[in-house]
């Protein structure tokens, strides 16, 4: 490699509590490359680059950039350096210009060091016409489209004339005609020497664009090749290649009647179509690489965003639901993807998390019957094992796993028949996970039906009856358990056809 | 050996924390407890039974209205129209309740029972906090504006119904304000139910522990199949209520109801609320923390005009607290 390479990553280790996001992963990209980095959500693709850009510090390893060796601690540093990153979530100040935007934080200054906004916009329409971006530079970036502000985006990233660019799925809100655009500016790039760190799922993509390719799992280096000495099935096989570990696998339950039916539930732009049937007593997989649609599916049957289109049945009757409220009436319940976001109340007490859902049921003339609640949490904490000092703590100083029991706790309260759980061991330890796992067991047994969202395979092996996977808000293949291998999921996924 | 002492540093930190656990909890009863003894010793009027229900007193009209603010803050949002609301029912109250022979006369020879101006403060408090609620809940309007627009709207209309003052009222009517029940002041009565209701309602019943959760996490509590709707719209029309019976006591008290009655009151309150512990980002806060709060604003309003000091100095002093009050508050919940 030795003068061609641009960046040398060695040895790095990153863990969060809980998580080992990385282990002791290297990676080295050269000059005028683009070097894909793949693998499942939670792989450690992103955290990596964060890493990278100054966004976490790695607990140990190295980094060299340009043949020196550097510690990089802030964005700002990264940037100065060389490196500039387009993120997958796009974060544009929404009410200033196309202009502003891109100069933010290195606006050129004129007399009086007041902002020269003539030169600005001069430099931004050069930058834009070089390019082939068609974009005013006085545009309120809030009125243009997604497409748009990502192409400003990479705009902006290029602007910094940064030695090497990272990509993180640049491509998920852009139509074919923009990506062949990107396509050619990345070529354009790499011709004068730039180096690009390629983030995707997409396997048409890496092998149109890509020259090494890195695969991470779990945490760790796989692999890295030659785009060309490799095709999709290994890349795919090197992506999921892993034992099934530390799984509480499902038991036997009767799978009983339909208790809840979807139909051709659509979302303008999100969800187009879906359609299923979940049983008594089944586990239902909802597998997808991320923003295929899974949660957004599940906002939509719940009530909690509107649908477009769609009928919803339960038990065989047409069911209306406009809040969760309703769902929660017809026996569902909903353990959300997000546990501080839209989970626990931090503030409140774990007692007041843990009712909130079913008060309904202790009240008596009006009040609340504190024996009756007392008893019941009691009840909870003991079933779920639960470790709190006392039911007043405050559920924010709880652990992930222990506040995760209490939303569970929560909705078991509501005595549902339908369980969706979105993620229900996102972020929360072994022990606790395999707990939650051998509940979701029982619980099938006792003739609830589940449906669960799940970005991690084994999981979605291990629990699941029958596996939904979902690619571009459609249902993009069924598999019953038997037939269900990491494979064939990741294949559904990728939006690949389901070869016989 | 090492255990042992990792023991003891346990313990200590255990100490520690319930240390840090008990001024949490009773940080400001000490303050207030801190400012009786020093008011005592600066001044010999301070102390006296008749002093300290002059306090309480003094400070039942704004403890109401604080009262229904805690309520509002704990969903986390705010209500800034309830001094003009105030004005508005006590306007209308004492128009109502005016002895015949008044100079000022807003109905001539109108002579209705006492339970009619009661209700018609209380009724109009009530719907302009529905007013307040629907706007909030319905149209999706930040509480600061809409309560920011009913406090210019409720002052405009207590001023086109009577721009001067409505004097001369009937006894039953001053009674609310003036009156005294086995030597204890009715306004004192009236905060000390409202208080206790009150704080078992946010404890003991559905719709309290609502409130706490809609401040805690509105979208949980949503998921959580709570109609977040009509638990703000409830909370905004029981704060107008409190803010119409306010006014009532108010007007009763000075023995007439002005529409210029209740300017910043509403600002004393939300001081009240914070000093009392209630996190302004909700979710967080008692009852009796804000009568707490209360209590020391009126001590200190009361303590330092014993001692002389400058009125312009007071709200100077005022102001400081408050924001060191947040100031302590912010750091507890980091």
């Amino acid at each position: 490699m030795g003068e061609e390479t641009v960046l040398v990553m060695e040895h790095i280790s990153k863990a969060f509590p809980g998580v080992q996001a990385l282990s002791n992963v290297h990676l080295a990209v050269r000059r005028g490359t683009v070097h894909a980095l793949m693998g499942e959500n939670g792989a450690g693709k992103s955290t990596l680059m964060k890493v990278l850009i100054g966004m976490y510090l790695p607990d140990q390893g190295e980094i060299t950039f340009l043949g020196r060796r550097v510690k990089i601690e802030s964005t700002q540093q990264a940037l100065r350096m060389g490196i500039s990153m387009i993120h997958q979530e796009l974060s544009p100040e929404p009410y200033m210009t196309v202009a502003e935007n891109i100069f933010l934080g290195r606006e050129p200054l004129g007399r009086w060091g007041l902002i020269d906004k003539k030169k600005m916009v001069a430099d931004t329409r050069a930058l834009l016409e070089r390019l082939e971006i068609d974009i005013d530079p006085n545009t309120v970036m809030r009125t243009l489209s997604v497409a748009n502000t990502q192409m400003v985006e990479i705009a902006k990233a290029i602007s910094y004339e940064s030695r090497l660019i990272i990509m993180d799925e640049p491509t998920s809100a852009i139509t074919d005609r923009e990506v062949a655009h990107l396509f050619r500016m990345i070529r354009a790039l790499k011709a004068k020497g730039v180096a690009i760190i390629y983030i995707t799922h997409k396997m048409d993509e890496v092998f149109q664009i890509a020259d090494e390719i890195t695969v991470f799992r779990d945490g760790q280096h796989i692999a890295t090749v030659r785009a060309a000495d490799t095709d999709r099935n290994s890349l795919i096989a090197m992506m999921v290649g892993r034992e099934l570990t530390n799984l509480f696998p499902k038991e036997e339950a009767t799978i009983g009647e339909v208790v809840l039916s979807v139909r051709n539930l659509t979302r303008s732009g999100l969800v187009h179509g879906v359609s299923f049937d979940l049983h008594r007593g089944e586990i239902l997989g909802l597998a997808g690489l991320m923003g295929a649609g899974r949660t957004e599916v599940i906002e939509g049957i719940f009530g909690i965003q509107p649908i477009d289109a769609g009928e919803i049945y339960v038990r065989g009757e047409r069911v209306r639901i406009q809040a969760p409220a309703d769902a929660i009436q017809h026996g569902m319940a909903l353990l959300t993807e997000d546990r501080k976001l839209t989970g626990i109340m931090g503030v409140l007490s774990v007692r007041d998390n843990m009712m909130i859902a079913s008060l309904g049921s202790y009240t008596r003339g009006g009040f609340l019957n504190r024996r009756v609640i007392d008893e019941t949490c009691g009840r909870e904490k003991s079933r779920l094992e639960l470790k709190t000092p006392h039911m007043d703590q405050l559920i924010k100083l709880l652990s992930g796993g222990n506040q995760q029991k209490v939303l569970v706790s929560r909705w078991l309260l509501t005595v549902p028949d339908i369980l969706i759980l979105d993620e229900p061991t996102r972020g929360i330890d072994v022990g606790a996970k395999s707990e939650i796992h051998r509940l979701m067991s029982k619980l099938a047994q006792e003739g609830k039906a589940i449906l669960m969202v799940s970005s991690e395979l084994p999981e979605i092996l291990g629990m699941s009856d029958r596996v939904l996977v979902m690619h571009e808000g459609r249902v993009g293949g069924e598999f019953v358990r038997k037939d269900a291998t990491q494979e064939t999921i990741m294949r559904a996924a990728t939006g690949q056809r389901v070869a016989a | 050996m090492a255990s042992k002492a990792a023991a003891e540093n346990v313990g200590k930190h255990r100490g520690w924390e319930s240390l840090n656990l008990f001024l949490n909890k009773y940080g400001i009863v000490l303050i207030l407890l801190a400012m009786l003894v020093a008011f005592s010793l600066l001044s010999e009027g301070f102390f006296t039974a008749r002093n300290i229900f002059n306090i309480i007193r003094q400070i039942s009209f704004m403890g109401l209205i604080a009262i229904g603010v805690t309520m509002v803050i704990l969903t986390g949002g705010i209500d800034l129209g309830s001094g003009s609301v105030l004005a508005l029912a006590a306007v209308l109250a004492t128009s109502l309740a005016q002895l015949p022979e008044s100079a000022t006369l807003k109905y001539a020879g109108l002579s209705v029972p006492i339970g009619v101006p009661v209700l018609v403060a209380l009724l109009i408090g009530a719907l302009t906090g529905w007013v307040n609620g629907a706007l909030i809940a319905r149209f999706r309007i930040p509480p600061f504006i809409a309560t920011l627009g009913m406090m210019t709207v409720a002052r405009g209309f207590a001023l086109i119904y009577s721009n001067k003052p409505l004097s001369q009222l009937t006894p039953e009517y001053n009674f609310i304000g003036q009156g005294a029940i086995a030597g204890v002041p009715f306004p004192v009565i009236v905060l000390l139910v409202v208080a206790v209701l009150t704080h078992i309602m946010l404890n003991n019943t559905r719709f309290g522990r609502y409130i706490y959760a809609l401040g805690g996490n509105e979208q949980a509590a949503r998921i959580s199949g709570v109609n977040i709707d009509r638990v703000k719209i409830g909370v905004y029309t029981l704060a107008g209520l409190l803010s119409g019976l306010a006014g009532l006591v108010v007007s009763s008290r000075v023995g007439s109801g002005q529409p210029g009655q209740g300017v910043g009151i509403e600002l004393d309150a939300i001081a009240a609320a914070v000093i009392g512990g209630t996190s302004l980002s909700g979710g967080i806060g008692t009852i009796w923390g804000t009568i707490v709060g209360a209590l020391i604003i009126g001590v200190l309003d009361n303590g330092l005009i014993l001692l002389n000091v400058d009125q312009y100095w007071i709200t100077i002093v005022k102001g400081t607290i408050i924001v060191v009050a947040v100031i302590i508050d912010q750091r507890k919940n980091r």
